[in-house]
């Protein structure tokens, strides 16, 4: 149970920083019209294509005591960042980035031109436009952003095992924890955690689906 | 609406090239003065019309151009001078109206009140609410409020801004005629106190006829005729904009002599023998002309009329009628096609039938020269 917890606390705050940072990077990728745009896509795109190991062993090198984010962490924070759970934050964020980025972009780009439009020539710059008209219309889109990102992180297992290894209530999340027990053949306890995770990922997956069928829609004409 | 508010005046020249895949490029070239009141921008669909009002409200960058209200300059590509969209203070009515459909439209018409107190910004919108009339829907979101309504809404929502400018897209689209002249009438109330210019886009030429005191024509990107309605509407000089102005008789001629001294000249109707008499216009004889004739203005006649005025009395003979709501579409065949209105009462009287043979009856002046 304690890398249940462990692996919820960790998803949630990947959750949470992704849509932070996801939505400026989404908003920009939704309206900008410059012409390498493709770029930074494909940028965004890369961690679905991408194998764990790959990103995960990338991540290590950077976080270790000789890479680059590894010596800031050591600067700012006296210890190092890899095989920690600050490390594995930031591990994951990598990895569910395009699961919080893409349906961003895709509820922004959904809002109708011509509402920006009208709160432009109505006084508004772009970020009370951002507040009051584009985040509140993209409510389905950031309600699946966090979901998706939270059920991905959830059941990630090369890259955390690259970074964070197995240290029990520090980086052993459920599914390495799965995979502990299946290797000393403990089926049984093996079997509760995968249905655990069964459950809410199904769950997860009905509300992503539920918001997009605007059920949730309290404005749209009935 | 004269020369008294002249400061206020809306001046702008525009020129505003559009790429777009496939089809050539538009270019948008116009210099436009709109003064208080409301001023009538007509054309067809891909005129220009939406573009010139982006332009102006800040929504577009033209590509050279100056535009100034009264002694402000909102654009001057020449200074380097493009005021932002949200500072341009220039009100916009969409086509589409683009009310937040999220918000109430007690939200709506207060979004543009973002500095003020909130008392002041109750007694506004409680103002607004009541000339136009919707003050009962204030709790409604847009998708729970009928067409003409929205559209009122719409409206309070940009005047409320007490903007130097009003722009409206087609903004009627929809109604019926009684609410139409309802909504036009709050609106040329509001006006009279605040006697702002407004920019009235549409293609529909009932609307023109209602509202315009002054009517900016536009084909093809280019102001091709601006005046009083009468003037810019009865005299097209464009094909399409002919067509748009609902002349439903689009002819092609030549022209077989001129008579200066009476100002007129005779053409024959397309490859046909038929012959008319039309305006002097500035052409050769032997030259190709386009002859603009309204449906109404054309009358039928079962015998050759004697002792009228009207020099075009034409034999042929009807091909078709359609009944439309209250009105009677003939078509008649004269060497040349003709299309005639007339009332169902006017097919009974003189019972029309197909094949029957009929007389056209044509003043000089309702033909109309376009080039």
């Amino acid at each position: 149970m304690e890398a249940l917890w462990l692996s919820m606390k960790l998803a949630a705050c990947v959750a949470a920083i992704l849509l932070a940072i996801g939505m400026p990077v989404a908003y920009w990728l939704a309206y900008s019209n410059w012409r390498g745009k493709f770029l930074l896509e494909s940028v965004v795109a890369l961690p679905l294509v991408l194998p764990p190991t790959v990103l995960g062993f990338y991540a290590l090198v950077a976080m270790g005591p000789r890479g680059p984010l590894g010596k800031l962490w050591i600067a700012l924070f006296g210890h190092g960042l890899a095989f920690t759970f600050g490390g594995l934050i930031v591990a994951s964020v990598l990895y569910s980035f395009p699961f919080a980025v893409q349906p961003l972009i895709a509820s922004f780009e959904g809002v109708d031109r011509r509402l920006l439009d009208a709160s432009a020539v109505l006084g508004s710059g772009g970020l009370r436009t951002f507040w009051r008209v584009i985040l509140p219309l993209s409510l389905p889109g950031m309600v699946t952003a966090a979901v998706l990102s939270f059920a991905h992180t959830l059941g990630e297992f090369g890259v955390v095992l690259m970074v964070g290894g197995n240290l029990a209530g520090v980086t052993r999340t459920v599914s390495i924890d799965i995979y502990d027990r299946v290797q000393s053949l403990e089926y049984g306890e093996a079997n509760r955690m995968a249905l655990v995770l069964l459950a809410i990922s199904f769950a997860v997956l009905s509300i992503v689906y539920a918001v997009n069928r605007r059920v949730w829609m309290p404005w749209a004409a009935k | 609406m004269g020369g008294e508010v002249n400061g206020k005046m809306l001046i702008a020249q525009i020129r505003k090239e559009r790429r777009s895949a496939g089809a050539s490029n538009f270019v948008l070239d116009v210099s436009v003065e709109v003064s208080p009141g409301i001023t009538i921008l007509f054309g067809a669909s891909g005129a220009g019309k939406s573009t010139l009002l982006d332009c102006v409200a800040g929504l577009l960058r033209p590509g050279q151009g100056r535009i100034v209200t009264g002694t402000d300059v909102l654009f001057d590509s020449d200074a380097r001078i493009n005021v932002p969209a949200p500072k341009r203070r220039i009100a916009y009515v969409f086509q589409t109206l683009a009310l937040f459909p999220h918000l109430t439209a007690e939200e709506n018409v207060a979004y543009g009140l973002k500095d003020l107190r909130e008392e002041e910004r109750r007694e506004r919108v409680d103002a607004i609410l009541k000339a136009f009339r919707v003050e009962k829907l204030r709790k409604q979101k847009p998708g729970e409020i009928s067409g003409g309504e929205r559209q009122r809404i719409a409206l309070a929502r940009s005047l409320i801004t007490e903007p130097r400018v009003l722009l409206l897209d087609e903004p009627l689209t929809g109604l019926d005629a009684e609410l139409k002249a309802a909504l036009v009438d709050d609106l040329r109330a509001w006006n009279t106190a605040k006697g702002i210019p407004i920019l009235y886009v549409t293609h529909s030429r009932d609307e023109v006829d209602a509202l315009g005191e002054r009517v900016i024509a536009l084909d093809n990107g280019r102001v091709v005729s601006a005046g009083a309605p009468m003037e810019v509407l009865n005299a097209p000089r464009r094909k399409k904009l002919a067509q748009a102005a609902g002349f439903e008789n689009l002819l092609s001629a030549t022209v077989l002599d001129l008579r200066e001294a009476d100002g007129v000249m005779r053409v024959r109707l397309g490859d046909s023998a038929c012959e008319i008499e039309v305006p002097l216009g500035y052409s050769a004889i032997g030259s190709r002309v386009q002859v603009a004739i309204r449906a109404g203005d054309i009358l039928l006649a079962t015998e050759r009329p004697q002792g009228l005025s009207a020099r075009n009395i034409i034999k042929g003979q009807i091909v078709s009628l359609e009944q439309r709501g209250t009105m009677v579409i003939a078509r008649v065949d004269s060497g040349a096609l003709f299309v005639v209105h007339i009332t169902p009462g006017a097919v009974r009287a003189l019972e029309l039938a197909a094949g029957k043979p009929v007389w056209l009856v044509l003043k000089t002046h309702s033909c109309h020269l376009v080039d």
